[in-house]
């Protein structure tokens, strides 16, 4: 009897510091969120908006990108006065939560966002982590405009839009490129099928290959971490490929180059925007000349918006930015045109905003649709003497 | 709470006992302070987020333990169990058209019997190799899951599982962990149990004074393998989006730290490991480069710590409570 | 036909790597009686210090890879001194749990010294490829096997044939026993360590050759790699590793070219678990009888 008492009182001690420990958080956060009210949204001064990306783990250097990018449309907007919202001129805010690229450490993340007020939410950088909360966003009827999220389910719903290209519709814009701008009937492709990204393009690539009459003679799958591509590449040096696709991202696609011309292998390489920054991960630029791939943004490009971008950055962060940071710079301003537009700070009028607003952004001038789909046009970047080069067609 | 096999009570007693009782008002207790807290919003939104993993985290924990602390195997796979669990259960509630509370059930039923069934499969093996080998051989299985459900379509591939109903709720879970600390405590404390524990021990005693060593390693493989079945079915319906990629060798790791920090083979411990784990990362988002950091210090440590003879010097003196370890210990 | 050939070829690429990492597990395993989970990570330290060393210290290249090995070394030996030893007598899941942890540790560091991102790295090997009728082999490929066959036939010599090896045989049939015969068991074992991750630190060496890049967590997949082709050979036996190692780099590439890309991994660990189950020791392993 006397061991069953000592039982009962050690469970409920455990249920107690449960409750103590989660009660602690509570109040410690809550008072961080009162914190975040007197700054952001309680001011009607502010426009609080909330960041959502990994900023550590593997994926850590997309969402660091976009945070910068995103930082410093924030403070050029802010110094230049704000944003002008009916009559009112508001100052913009960024609070940006780390999400791991993780769906369930997102959730998290993106409650403590709420808790700390935020009015439209500027992410997330990833796919798999948006996919988690995408209903949750929708329940909260909050404006979610996702940088660079390429899933085609991630605006599924009417709150949702995307600045990047979806994943379909890069695959397709390879496989027109690779069949009718180049000419090219068969086809090799080595994609990560550890990696929705890589999947969602070569998916659709594949499909509209066959449907303009080419061929996809050897599909070769990989996995996340791989470093061998030796197997496929021979395999595919077994084929009549005349072109070999790589939808992959720039750690893959410089193993792969470099790999495929140890093997003697000349074909040309064509890849997904993934490849961006695939320059500073080779160590022989030769395996990537000739090169083509998707990409919204060139830091080279001499259009004058970029180059005050990559200096202020270069300034501010003491590297070159990439697609990633141009994509959460270009967000931000086009959050500061649904707020014109609409006129209101309330997350349904910007929605609607949205679909109104035009938006002469680094990535390329953009409008929405209904989806939540950007229209813009596709950029090709060749590789050409060890530098990205815009390729214009 | 002391587990030395003589003074465990006899299972056929009462079980209407003053101290029962008082279990189940604890019980009822805590559920209300959730309840209370949730609903006058004294948590945040995020703190209410957290309470279903921590329920999540305390189940795999516990069942983790089962194998690892009681049975003293080293067990890599255990985020294998659930993922199969996960997938099935999810499948399940997808393709069913059931009232959402019957298909729930029935969902975590099925994941949990599923991942059972494949831990009678990798019960073979168990049987035949152990220590290293068995823990490298639940780490292969673990893999082969994972690679198994990247290249299915049934599970979507790498593209994974979406819009699973998001049943699983704070009631669900706080449940769900009251019947698994329920049946696993009883069952340590159990016959059984001591079986287990004497096979962790001394196998080759063990097996001389006719304990069935085969049947009870599978029969915790299989117990636990159901426990983690179940955690992920709550898991999938609480994400809505299940990936293999979260199922990998890390998560196993994850796993076997709240174990190793709460003590193996103490029940108690790894309940609160499991919240304190489960929180902190929470709280100390900023220094995430670091969490991996201390994770490792904190396995090694604690090792080194308990095999020390401060340990037992600290536990004599009485300033430190006795906690059940790996018998080797004193040597 | 041909591509058959290549195929094997590439087998024999990865193989001799996972055989270089197999032979370090191996030796610790059979001396020390546990699974050093760190040991891929000390391929990542390898790597890293030989980076260091070449951009960072500018040393030449023969210069690096001996600073390079010396480290690991050290870093091997200073490992066991403060992790593993105070764990001699503990249960062997205790001793698994601290490596596991040190695997983690030794990940973690490098992740906060060098950050995620990988870093790229010029070969210092170089090697023109050969090619006999159309089979094109790449130089590293050709260094790499035989660094691996020239370490393997080192460390049997070294094992049976010196002093020292005789006491690590001793150690490993018999602690207890050893020590009476007046071996210095701590220093034995703290040699075993020295050589398995001198071992460690030349497979690390090979690896950033052939693959150009650097990343905190590069020694992880290769090392579960390895640790498989060991336990396959028969871990403890100095042949068994280097057999595992080929026929996982061989299964591996094969599964890949004729089966399936997508289940290469399970097939891997499938044949693992197979062979354990029939040969629970390994194809070259000695059966022990558990005593009592």
């Amino acid at each position: 009897m006397k061991k069953f008492m000592k039982k009962a009182f050690c469970l409920s001690l455990v249920g107690v510091m449960a409750v103590g420990a989660l009660t602690a958080c509570g109040t410690k956060n809550s008072g961080s969120t009162g914190e975040g009210n007197t700054n952001g949204s309680a001011d009607s001064g502010k426009f609080l908006i909330g960041g959502l990306g990994p900023l550590t783990g593997e994926a850590a250097s997309y969402g660091i990108s976009v945070k910068q990018g995103a930082e410093i449309a924030v403070e050029e907007i802010n110094k230049a006065g704000g944003v002008k919202v009916g009559d009112e001129t508001l100052q913009l805010e960024l609070k940006f939560a780390d999400d791991e690229a993780s769906g369930e450490v997102a959730m998290s993340a993106y409650n403590s966002l709420m808790d700390s007020g935020i009015q439209a939410l500027l992410g997330t950088v990833t796919s798999g982590a948006g996919l988690a909360i995408a209903d949750k966003t929708n329940e909260d009827g909050i404006l979610q405009i996702t940088p660079s999220g390429s899933a085609a389910d991630l605006t599924q719903y009417s709150n949702a839009f995307r600045l990047c290209f979806t994943d379909p519709l890069q695959g397709e814009t390879m496989a027109e490129y690779a069949v009718k701008t180049l000419g090219y009937k068969k086809i090799a492709v080595i994609y990560n099928n550890a990696d929705e990204y890589s999947t969602g393009v070569k998916e659709a690539f594949t499909a509209k290959v066959k449907e303009l009459g080419g061929e996809v003679v050897a599909e070769e799958a990989f996995v996340t971490n791989a470093v061998d591509f030796t197997t496929q590449l021979t395999t595919i040096k077994g084929t009549d490929a005349e072109i070999i696709f790589v939808p992959a991202y720039y750690q893959d696609a410089a193993y792969i180059t470099t790999q495929a011309a140890e093997l003697g292998i000349t074909l040309p390489f064509i890849g997904s925007d993934g490849w961006d920054g695939v320059l500073a991960n080779i160590v022989d630029p030769a395996a990537l000349e000739g090169a083509v791939f998707l990409s919204p943004f060139l830091a080279t490009d001499e259009n004058p918006a970029v180059q005050s971008f990559v200096t202020t950055y270069n300034e501010k962060y003491k590297a070159t930015p990439d697609q990633f940071a141009a994509d959460g710079y270009d967000t931000v301003y086009v959050i500061k045109a649904a707020l014109e537009k609409a006129g209101s700070t309330k997350s349904e009028d910007l929605i609607k905003a949205m679909t109104e607003i035009e938006v002469k952004g680094l990535t390329g001038d953009v409008t929405f649709t209904e989806d939540g789909e950007p229209n813009k046009g596709a950029k090709f970047v060749e590789i050409k003497n060890g530098e990205y080069i815009a390729k214009t067609n | 709470m002391k587990k030395d096999i003589a003074s465990v009570k006899n299972p056929t007693q009462n079980i209407v006992t003053k101290g029962n009782i008082i279990k189940v008002v604890a019980i009822i207790a805590v559920y209300l302070l959730i309840t209370f807290l949730v609903n006058e919003n004294i948590l945040n939104r995020q703190m209410k987020s957290l309470l279903v993993p921590i329920g999540i985290n305390i189940i795999l924990a516990v069942s983790l333990n089962l194998t690892t602390g009681f049975l003293g195997e080293l067990s890599l796979g255990h985020a294998g169990f659930m993922a199969i669990g996960a997938y099935s259960g999810a499948i399940f509630t997808l393709k069913s058209n059931m009232p959402s509370a019957v298909a729930f059930i029935l969902g975590m039923l099925i994941g949990g019997v599923v991942a059972a069934i494949f831990g009678v499969l990798i019960g073979v093996p168990v049987l035949r190799l152990k220590g290293d080998y068995l823990a490298i051989v639940t780490l292969a299985f673990g893999e082969i899951i994972r690679s198994i459900v990247n290249s299915l379509s049934i599970t979507g591939g790498a593209m994974g599982l979406s819009k699973i109903p998001r049943y699983t709720n704070y009631t669900w879970v706080y449940g769900i962990v009251i019947i698994t600390l329920i049946i696993i405590s009883n069952l340590v404390n159990s016959r059984h149990g001591r079986a287990i524990s004497s096979i962790r021990d001394n196998y080759i005693a063990a097996e001389s004074i006719g304990i069935k060593v085969s049947r009870y390693k599978i029969m915790a493989f299989v117990i636990a393998a159901f426990f983690a079945g179940v955690a992920g079915v709550l898991y999938g319906h609480n994400l809505s989006i299940l990936k293999p990629a979260d199922f990998d060798y890390n998560k196993s790791i994850e796993i076997l730290v709240i174990v190793v920090l709460g003590g193996m083979g103490s029940i108690r411990g790894s309940v609160i490991a499991a919240i304190i784990l489960t929180l902190l990362p929470e709280m100390l988002r900023a220094a995430d480069d670091f969490r991996m950091l201390l994770y490792a210090v904190v396995l090694i440590a604690l090792m080194l710590f308990n095999s020390s003879g401060l340990r037992s010097r600290l536990e004599e003196s009485g300033k430190l409570p006795k906690l059940p370890v790996l018998k080797s210990r004193v040597k | 036909m041909a591509s058959i050939i290549e195929q094997l070829i590439n087998g024999l690429r990865s193989g001799s790597i996972y055989a270089l990492i197999a032979l370090g597990y191996t030796m610790v395993y059979g001396i020390a009686k546990m699974i050093n989970f760190a040991h891929g990570d000390i391929i990542m330290v390898g790597a890293y210090t030989l980076y260091v060393a070449i951009y960072g210290l500018k040393m030449p290249a023969i210069a690096a890879v001996f600073f390079t090995i010396v480290v690991c070394s050290v870093l091997g030996v200073l490992i066991e001194k403060v992790a593993y030893k105070p764990l001699r007598k503990a249960p062997a899941l205790a001793v698994l749990i601290t490596a596991i942890g040190m695997s983690f540790f030794l990940q973690s560091v490098a992740l906060l010294i060098f950050n995620a991102n990988p870093i790229t790295f010029k070969s210092i090997i170089t090697v023109p490829a050969i090619s006999i009728g159309g089979i094109t082999i790449s130089g590293i490929t050709l260094v790499t096997l035989s660094v691996t066959l020239i370490c393997m036939v080192a460390l049997t010599f070294f094992i049976n044939k010196t002093k020292a090896g005789s006491a690590m045989r001793a150690v490993s049939e018999d602690k207890a026993a050893a020590e009476l015969m007046g071996i210095n068991v701590n220093k034995t074992i703290s040699m075993t360590f020295a050589i398995g991750s001198a071992l460690a630190a030349v497979a690390g060496i090979m690896f950033v050759c052939q693959f150009q890049s650097i990343k905190p967590t590069l020694g992880a997949l290769p090392g579960i790699k390895a640790f498989v082709a060991a336990v396959l050979g028969g871990i403890g036996s100095v042949p068994g590793a280097m057999l595992g190692g080929m026929l996982l780099g061989v299964i591996e590439s094969i599964s890949k070219a004729y089966i399936s890309t997508e289940l290469a991994d399970a097939i891997v660990f499938g044949v693992l678990v197979l062979v354990l189950l029939v040969k629970p020791s390994g194809l070259l392993g000695k059966n022990r009888v558990e005593k009592v």
